[in-house]
């Protein structure tokens, strides 16, 4: 299959990342030459191979149902672009 | 004395236990080499006055026990280090100061050692010759134009040019063997699982793995020692028992079954890496192990797995970086989502990009079972590969690249080019396994090649034994001229 320049741009937005028009060109190009590397894999019949979704051979630990941090909000916002006192602050949403 | 710096991690340790030499002496000889290498590129930041003060401290009340003692350190720039900006090579995170410190790094600091500064990488560790840094391209110490490799490119490059006696990198589809391979020097993929995760910034979580960077075999032993460990902050960690892997260094490896992969011959492959892989074959025969012919069948789908899952991974771990609660912002945005869209353009490069998009579009609505699902069996089926012949062999012997490094600029226009120099390394990390790139020659150039030895899963030892015997024979010296200074 191949990607055109909509769906580029569809799947920028659903990526939440903004792409010129004039880059959508170059991008296009580029992500087509690595489908068509990657479609390689169809050349495999798998219909009786078993997903592999983890590669240790343990599965996750649980832990305690309890609090073992907190109290630390002046780190957390510490970093953050912009805030106010408590909160990160973001563009107005709601009118 | 001698120009220390031009040693061994273990003859440094020697050194300072034996008062030859004291932590501060030691610090501020690295200091130099690095204040002369500017135009290398390797460091994005330096801690220098901290550095300085912790080696007084140690120097002042020293603990000759442990396993670094005194050992300034400079680490890639993906391990988050308390209070020290860390930024993964990109802009987005050009002015994030953590409050926590990685695991891994920790555990360096535990053993004694103390941070020197942060090394370049590619942005994410997205890259393969560290050229998608937003903090610009490293060179290789080798020579004026070369790429170090990536992306723990500034890793290798500062190891090689004597401005840290280890370090440390990640490796999730080759960034610490391929660096180490185009450097000269010694890099290890532990088995997923031993060493932690956590803290360190994640680009494709079922992959990652940190691992150590060092000029020898023995170096790679302490380093690996210092720096792994079960850790309940990583859900992935394995729960076992410490190894003592520098004590136990053994060359010899008698008897040992060293599996030999026909497929890891490729078309256009340099003639010279080809005589490279005989060389060390015979090497291996002459100190006493067996070869045996091996088949990995589906090692040619390994890298189109890889660019399945690996930009899967990342574009969700990735998905963090919103300009909300950390990381650059943009000013532009009269909304949110708007905010969202120009602070991640802004922000990220290129291939970071590229790599993002190919991960929405894998995992969006209609295409999951053609791409991720299909990637994710034919993983089960690079994975079986690999456990059928560790049923009749103890290790196998590989190059590390298909080629020594390149020049700056020569891959960047093509990306498939540019992927398919990991050729050898990526299925190791879709298996899940430790394996080796060790030095063992030059190319016609005098660019250094490596070679790579997998093992099974935590079996770390056996192949740091091969790759100690392996270095005693071989013969490689890595002649770097200090042309940079």
């Amino acid at each position: 299959m191949s990607l055109d320049k909509e769906k580029i741009k569809h799947v920028a937005k659903l990526a939440r990342i903004s792409v010129d028009d004039a880059k959508v060109e170059s991008l296009t190009k580029d992500l087509n030459s690595i489908f068509k590397f990657i479609e390689q894999l169809n050349e495999l019949n798998t219909d009786k191979v078993e997903p592999l979704t983890s590669i240790l051979n343990q599965s996750l630990r649980s832990r305690k149902d309890e609090i073992s941090d907190g109290k630390i909000r002046e780190k957390v916002l510490k970093n953050s672009p912009k805030e106010n006192e408590e909160f990160f602050v973001v563009p107005k949403v709601v009118e | 004395m001698a120009d220390i710096t031009n040693q061994s991690l273990n003859e440094i340790i020697e050194n300072v236990k034996t008062k030859k030499v004291s932590s501060t002496d030691l610090t501020k000889a690295y200091i130099k080499n690095i204040e002369s290498a500017k135009k290398l590129n390797a460091f994005v930041t330096t801690t220098f006055d901290q550095a300085l003060d912790k080696a007084k401290q140690f120097d002042n009340k020293p603990n000759f026990d442990q396993l670094l003692p005194g050992i300034p350190l400079a680490v890639k720039d993906l391990f988050c280090t308390e209070n020290t900006k860390t930024t993964a090579g990109s802009n987005i995170l050009n002015n994030f100061i953590p409050s926590y410190e990685s695991t891994v790094t920790k555990n360096l600091w535990n053993n004694g050692s103390f941070l020197l500064g942060k090394l370049n990488c590619d942005e994410f560790a997205m890259g393969s010759s560290n050229e998608t840094s937003h903090y610009g391209n490293v060179i290789n110490p080798v020579g004026d134009q070369l790429v170090p490799g990536g992306s723990s490119g500034g890793s290798s490059s500062a190891l090689a040019a004597d401005l840290t006696p280890a370090t440390i990198g990640t490796d999730t589809g080759g960034s610490i063997r391929q660096p180490a391979s185009f450097t000269g020097t010694v890099g290890l993929k532990p088995t997923y699982g031993l060493c932690s995760r956590w803290g360190i910034v994640a680009f494709a979580s079922s992959l990652d793995q940190a691992g150590p960077m060092t000029k020898t075999i023995k170096d790679c032993a302490i380093m690996l020692e210092s720096m792994s460990g079960f850790d309940e902050k990583d859900s992935t960690s394995i729960n076992k028992k410490k190894e003592q892997y520098s004590k136990n260094l053994k060359d010899n490896i008698k008897g040992l079954k060293i599996g030999i992969p026909k497929e890891y011959r490729v078309d256009n492959m340099p003639k010279e890496v080809d005589e490279l892989w005989e060389k060390g074959k015979k090497i291996l025969k002459d100190l006493g192990a067996q070869l045996i012919d091996i088949s990995l069948p589906h090692t040619k789908y390994a890298l189109p797995t890889y660019y399945i899952v690996a930009p899967a991974e990342a574009s969700s771990n990735l998905a963090r970086y919103d300009g909300v609660r950390y990381g650059y912002r943009s000013k532009q945005g009269k909304d949110l989502i708007e905010m969202y869209e120009k602070t991640r353009s802004e922000g990220f490069g290129d291939e970071v990009k590229r790599r993002i998009l190919i991960g929405t579009y894998v995992l969006s609505s209609g295409y999951y079972d053609a791409y991720y699902l299909k990637a994710q069996k034919v993983r089960q089926l690079i994975k079986k590969d690999f456990d059928d012949s560790f049923t009749k062999i103890d290790a196998i012997l590989t190059p590390s690249t298909p080629s020594s490094a390149f020049k700056i600029g020569e891959k960047t226009n093509d990306p498939v080019s540019m992927y398919l120099n990991d050729i050898f390394t990526v299925p190791v990390n879709l298996a899940g396994l430790p394996a080796l790139s060790m030095p063992a020659g030059v190319d016609k150039q005098g660019y250094p090649l490596g070679l790579q030895l997998i093992g099974k899963a935590l079996d770390e030892q056996k192949i740091l034994n091969i790759g100690y015997a392996f270095e005693k024979n071989c013969g490689f010296k890595n002649e770097i001229k200090k042309w940079w200074s």
